[in-house]
């Protein structure tokens, strides 16, 4: 479902018809993007999470709760 | 038959300063609470209702109709006794928690516990901050004023942040440290005295075994010290030992026997529900609570479906322990059954149940839609369901990782996603992170979740609460979920107006009253006599 989402944003419905005749089929243009869109979203992560993923995951102990 | 009832729900959040790796939980727990109280010190002047009312608490009273000696309890089943901090513990962290919102002093010791205005409780729980949300009749405001809980301990962290002398503090809402601990994300239903017990434990037990397919977090690790490598359903799962009892920190039990209703017992029980994992998809958190509302409304009228597990707490570990939804579990009757057809068992008995009481209101329709949707899509192929179900989410998400960078489930890196996914924090927190990018199906909007941090529920007692906190900021000193205590200059003594009725003290009924009422005073005074004693809650 996000993925449909991701792809009508910015594709205006009327440029459909044209654009079909030129790029591959529908299914590869679909695993295409959505590779793109996991590379995106990795790059983002990488730049989100700790620095030190070992330590840092090594350094979250709690204590018991309910 | 419908998904409305007097519910609401609790987290208890992780709690961590990365920069101050010996730190005190209690002291990083309150100073949360204190910090809050800051940041609403800014605009308002006085803190109101700081002091918990434990009049009516009853953690040792057993629902089986029993009560546990409080000699023979574990130390941490005693709730009802507020916890403190000892100069020593405080000391060890440099400031003082309460040095967040000012001086130290006798009139302004550290801060334990707040009532909030919209109704909800925010306070140290053992050694985590603790947010219970204020009772709610309707699935989706369940969602709404849990969500309310994150924004207001985000604004706490971020006031943390500011102050000079503090180390941040970061905040998860998850529920193990992976590590042997785990803590809770609790839900509580209001269910007729009248139900049996024994209804109760054999009507849920095999909806609470199946209900992580749906409304799983998900965790990277096998068994409570994470001693075999792989992903797992649930966060909670492996840490449950027993079928039913009383305890919520050690020996869990899939059913917890609690009776404290916090509200008339002659009428009301209260489930308190334990086994949940902390959501943070908005779809799950929805599903979470009101497929199990639908459930105890077939209990009620006695049309849940009758099966029974031969081994309720092995076959929850076995379902969570299977990613592929394809694990059998045995049923008495000898039947071997999945986790997603248990739940399409109790799907089509709700459905069913609908049908003949013809027809239902919009929200039941709602969680009945979004229930058969799901399990449709999760039959078909889980990772499709990764936009509304958190374990699925982070599922796919580490699957990418593993992909992209050749990584075993031992790597630390897929250890922290999965602590990630919960950070509070929006540029953190990876669920945010996705949620951003459009790839998490929204329930809500965020503006009302801003307006839900500051204003209660109009449909239960919250409204009362709430709103007495608000107007009254000084006049109210203390609060629980069936009280509110008010100290008037005119009167010796404490005034106690007891909330006993979670459907009383609506908007409906007490708006007038607090347009009404020129002072606390005068509300107090026209609530115990005059005509207006007939909206008292």
């Amino acid at each position: 479902m996000a993925t449909q989402d991701r792809k009508t944003t910015g594709t205006h419905p009327v440029e459909e018809e044209e654009t079909e005749a030129v790029t591959p089929p529908a299914a590869e243009t679909e695993a295409s993007a959505e590779t793109e869109g996991v590379d995106d979203l990795l790059d983002e992560i990488d730049g989100v999470l700790e620095s030190n993923a070992e330590e840092f995951v090594r350094g979250f102990i709690q204590k018991g709760g309910q | 038959m419908t998904v409305r009832r007097v519910m609401g729900t609790e987290t208890e959040y992780g709690v961590l300063a990365p920069s101050l790796p010996s730190a005190n939980a209690t002291v990083l727990s309150s100073q949360i609470i204190n910090a809050y109280a800051a940041t609403l010190r800014t605009g308002a002047g006085n803190l109101s209702g700081t002091r918990w009312d434990y009049t009516d608490e009853a953690p040792l009273n057993d629902a089986r109709g029993f009560a546990v000696p409080r000699a023979a309890a574990d130390p941490t089943q005693l709730t009802d006794e507020p916890p403190v901090l000892d100069a020593e513990q405080i000391a060890m962290e440099g400031s003082g928690p309460a040095a967040l919102y000012g001086e130290q002093t006798q009139d302004n010791p550290v801060l334990m516990n707040m009532v909030l205005g919209n109704g909800a409780r925010l306070y140290v729980d053992h050694a985590h901050p603790e947010y219970s949300s204020p009772e709610v009749t309707r699935p989706r405001d369940a969602v709404l004023w849990d969500k309310a809980g994150d924004a207001v301990v985000l604004a706490a962290m971020r006031h943390i942040t500011r102050m000079p002398g503090f180390a941040p503090v970061n905040l998860y809402k998850n529920n193990t440290d992976n590590k042997g601990v785990s803590y809770g994300s609790h839900e509580n239903y209001l269910v007729p005295r009248s139900v049996p017990f024994g209804a109760l434990v054999s009507g849920l037990v095999p909806f609470f075994v199946s209900r992580q397919v749906i409304a799983g977090s998900g965790r990277v690790g096998i068994g409570t010290n994470n001693q075999r490598q792989g992903f797992q359903l649930s966060q909670r799962a492996d840490f449950f030992e027993t079928e039913v009892g009383l305890e919520t920190t050690i020996r869990r039990p899939i059913i917890n026997t609690r009776d404290e209703p916090h509200a008339v017992a002659e009428k009301y029980r209260r489930l308190h529900v334990i086994i949940g994992d902390a959501n943070l998809s908005e779809v799950s958190a929805l599903l979470k609570i009101g497929t199990t509302s639908l459930v105890l409304s077939m209990i009620e009228a006695g049309t849940a479906p009758a099966v029974e597990l031969r081994d309720p707490v092995g076959a929850l570990q076995a379902i969570s322990h299977d990613p592929s939804l394809e694990q059998l579990v045995e049923l008495t009757d000898g039947r071997m059954v999945t986790g997603l057809d248990l739940q399409e068992i109790y799907f089509e008995a709700a459905a069913a149940h609908s049908r003949a009481g013809g027809g239902t209101d919009a929200d039941t329709e709602d969680i009945l839609a979004r229930w058969s949707a799901l399990l449709g899509t999760l039959k078909r192929d889980p990772l499709e369901a990764a936009a509304s179900v958190d374990w699925v989410a982070k599922l796919k998400l580490l699957q990418a990782y593993r992909e992209r960078d050749g990584l075993a489930w031992s790597d630390a890196r897929l250890h922290l996603v999965d602590l990630q996914y919960s950070d509070m924090r929006p540029e953190k927190g990876l669920y945010y992170r996705l949620a951003a990018r459009g790839q998490m199906e929204r329930v809500l909007t965020d503006e009302e979740i801003v307006r839900a941090v500051s204003s209660p529920p109009d449909d239960t007692r919250a409204y009362f609460r709430g709103n007495c906190l608000k107007r009254f900021p000084k006049e109210v000193i203390g609060a629980s979920w069936d009280s509110i205590i008010f100290e008037l200059p005119s009167r010796r003594r404490l005034q106690r107006i007891p909330t006993r009725e979670p459907l009383r003290g609506t908007r409906a009924l007490t708006e007038e009253l607090f347009n009404a009422s020129a002072d606390a005073e005068d509300f107090v005074t026209r609530l115990l006599t005059g005509s207006d004693a007939a909206v008292a809650p």
